[in-house]
């Protein structure tokens, strides 16, 4: 007899756990020729916003680590992920039906893009932030700090595609809550597997998968997220609505871009995007 | 005026400044393509708030108005500022600096007329202040691409202002804006347009080419209508959090670039080894200077409980010793509430902190009987939970919490929607600099306060608002980034 293969339950990725939704619902995900792949866990406005409560904990601390230490969390995702990099590229090849050579590249790529963001962790600052020469006796400095937590809507590129957000706006010292594609979820919490054996701190990454035109209405509206990245939002009429909502505590917006080439190498933008910069004055005297 | 406190042993005499050397028009138009031409809404009138007497009448944009000086600012862009190199534009804006400092006397008594802020401080700090930001930003205009930021400009800014700073915060939006090579339509408040209309005078002295500034003056449904045209690629705006949001809402789903420079509740936290009489100077500044009309005003005193009585007691002291009165006297400290509308917000806020608990005094002094007045004011026994704590009061109106521990500090410093701008007074340097790390605010000033540098970035955190002003980083906000 021919073994019986154990399945694998994909489940949410919340706070360091791998939580059922709240909800109790899963949703078929297919694979590209459109035969059965595994049930999803579908997230619930409950399950966002346990979400942000984990991320908004894991903020302080987080944030609070020097950015050397931030910088070998996320080489060490990097590290774990090209141990993985088998079930990576059977996993991208299930779900998309791309070539196992295509499937390879952007698994390189993502385990590079986590390399290169996990080195500008420590000098982020330096590149963006400055002194500045005030017309008078003070000690004037900017510095950059993280906004704190960030809804991210995730593009579709089921792996590269979700490190390009994430990675940029934690390597900063935000924390995150990523509505994974919701064509492509399965990849995401398999990664989610990843960061948690990585020393990455639970709550940093949270990853819901499910309806995005569900649950990113309730993270747009949450009071207690600072900023959305709404990158992965391909209808404009919702983009719009997010945008609208996200306006009542002003979170900081990163509209969509369609045609992103995830390939190339990114700019500082994503990681600018939700920095705020402080500058303190002191006098100088005696 | 008199100042009827036992330490004061000599009388001032008055030294009003001379409103001779401003020449005051009966009525102002819009300033569009480099002309003055009517509005075709219905004209408006600024009035002095320290005597009530109307100043002139103002032209009110409608949409059609905002129109032109929209197509007026996409032709000078199209055809000239975005064309010309950078090192044209910089003389440009060295002239307008020029001409500000030339005309200094003149722009600093017609800020104090229409704003009822005092000449002391029109004269030394906002005036001087505009001329260094275009002076600064002049600078930039041939160097974008050492900013980091790239170098290609948005195209037409939209520019909203708010009453209380008219011309800096004019010289904020206008100098990086045209440095980068976008085109203006700026409207200034509509109680305090008469420094914005000089400043169009100075663009045709400057001989700026016609459109790249445009001045239209209006109230809310003229700032509405600058905001949501829809060739205009840029939204900069100065003022409350609640417009602030309703912004963020119009520009949705649009190409706008937006920066918001909104309210703030500051703490300014006075550590028991402070140097008090310092930070007593500084609670002052922090709270008293413009009226209290600054959005990074340190609204809330945060004091360590071991010394709190002490600062109350020099902080009453020094209180007792504020001129309050004629804005032109170069001895006032304290002028005119910017009109009746604030003087309302205020003296409700403060009726509220009364009725929900906290105790309240203020400075001993006469206020003058005509115009907008109110006394500098300090309430004690303030809780986190009372609204003269966490709402922004814009008016000459300190709240006092004390704290024991630095932790509780920064946790009743950081409980607040805003995040603009903090205050720490201590003597102890590693205390500073980590009051500094936790608090949750853009600025921090660490004994001083209400300091302002065009080289120094400014703008808030959370519901403070998005995007920096001055400094390097403040070009991003009229650029398209090095990478697009």
């Amino acid at each position: 007899m021919s073994r019986i293969d154990v399945r694998k339950t994909y489940k949410l990725y919340i706070g360091g756990q791998f939580p059922r939704s709240e909800s109790g619902r899963s949703y078929v995900v297919n694979d590209a020729k459109g035969k059965l792949l595994a049930n999803a866990a579908q997230a619930s406005r409950k399950d966002a916003r346990d979400a942000v409560v984990a991320a908004r904990a894991a903020f302080g601390g987080w944030s609070g680590r020097t950015a050397y230490n931030r910088a070998q969390v996320v080489y060490r995702i990097a590290e774990v992920l090209e141990g993985r990099r088998e079930q990576f590229e059977a996993e991208l090849r299930a779900a998309e039906g791309i070539t196992a050579a295509k499937a390879r590249t952007y698994v390189d790529a993502a385990i590079d893009r986590l390399v290169w963001y996990a080195g500008w962790a420590d000098k982020i600052t330096q590149v963006v932030g400055n002194a500045n020469p005030v017309a008078g006796p003070y000690f004037n400095l900017s510095t950059p700090e993280p906004s704190g937590v960030i809804a991210v809507v995730a593009p579709r590129g089921a792996l590269l595609g979700l490190v390009s957000v994430v990675a940029p706006a934690i390597i900063t010292g935000n924390t995150v809550v990523v509505i994974a594609s919701e064509d492509n979820p399965l990849t995401a919490i398999t990664l989610g597997e990843v960061m948690a054996t990585s020393d990455l701190p639970g709550g940093v990454v949270n990853v819901l998968t499910g309806s995005q035109a569900e649950i990113a209405p309730w993270l747009a509206s949450h009071m207690d997220v600072n900023g959305i990245d709404l990158t992965g939002v391909e209808d404009a009429e919702l983009a719009a609505e997010l945008e609208v909502a996200a306006a009542d505590n002003l979170k900081r917006v990163r509209r969509p871009a369609p045609g992103t080439d995830w390939l190339a190498e990114p700019a500082l933008d994503r990681m600018t995007q939700f920095l705020e910069t402080k500058t303190v004055w002191h006098p100088i005297g005696v | 005026m008199s100042n009827p406190t036992p330490t004061n042993v000599f009388e001032y005499a008055p030294a009003p400044e001379s409103r001779a050397i401003v020449d005051i028009k009966p009525s102002y138009g819009l300033f569009i393509n480099g002309e003055f031409v009517d509005g075709h809404g219905t004209s408006f009138k600024t009035v002095n708030p320290a005597t009530e007497e109307v100043l002139a009448e103002v032209a009110e944009a409608t949409d059609a108005d905002v129109d032109e000086a929209v197509k007026a600012a996409r032709r000078a862009y199209t055809r000239v500022w975005s064309r010309m190199s950078g090192a044209e534009r910089a003389k440009y804006l060295y002239r307008i600096a020029r001409i500000i400092q030339e005309r200094g006397r003149e722009l600093a008594v017609l800020e104090s007329i229409d704003n009822g802020k005092p000449i002391k401080e029109s004269r030394d700090v906002d005036i001087p202040v505009v001329a260094a930001h275009f002076f600064y930003y002049a600078g930039w205009a041939d160097k974008l691409k050492y900013s980091g930021y790239g170098e290609t400009p948005l195209g037409v800014a939209g520019q909203v202002i708010p009453w209380n700073f008219p011309l800096l915060m004019l010289a904020w939006k206008i100098a990086p804006a045209l440095a980068c090579g976008n085109t203006v339509v700026l409207k200034p408040a509509e109680t305090t347009p008469l420094t914005a209309l000089l400043f169009a005078e100075i663009c045709q002295q400057a001989d700026l080419p016609p459109g790249v500034v445009n001045i239209v003056t209006g109230a809310g449904d003229t700032g509405r209508a600058i905001v949501s045209h829809p060739d205009v690629d840029k939204v900069a705006f100065t003022g409350s959090t609640e417009v602030g949001k309703a912004i963020a809402r119009a520009v949705a789903g649009s190409d706008k670039k937006v920066t918001l420079e909104l309210g703030g509740k500051a703490a300014n936290i006075v550590f028991d080894d402070a140097p008090l009489d310092q930070a007593v100077e500084g609670i002052v500044n922090g709270i008293f200077f413009n009226q209290g009309h600054v959005c990074c005003a340190g609204s809330r005193l945060l004091v360590q409980e071991s010394v709190a009585d002490e600062v109350m007691e020099r902080l009453k002291r020094r209180m007792a010793t504020l001129r309050i009165g004629d804005p032109l006297d170069k001895n006032t400290d304290v002028g005119a509430i910017n009109s009746a509308e604030q003087l309302a917000k205020i003296r409700e806020l403060s009726q509220i902190g009364e009725d929900e608990g906290a105790e309240r005094w203020s400075a001993p002094c006469d206020l003058p009987a005509n115009g907008y007045w109110f006394a500098p004011t300090v309430f004690t026994g303030v809780s986190q939970a009372h609204r003269i704590a966490r709402e922004e009061i814009f008016g000459p109106v300190l709240s006092v919490l004390t704290f024991r521990t630095p932790s509780e500090a920064v946790e009743k410093a950081n409980n607040t929607p805003f995040g603009l701008s903090a205050g720490v007074w201590t003597d102890k340097g590693s205390r500073i600099l980590s009051m500094a790390n936790r608090l949750r605010a853009g600025v921090v000033w660490a004994n001083t306060f209400n300091k302002f540098d065009p080289t120094s970035p400014f703008g808030g955190y959370k519901e403070s608002g998005y995007g920096r002003e001055g400094g390097r980083h403040g070009l991003e906000a009229y650029l398209k980034g090095a990478d697009s």
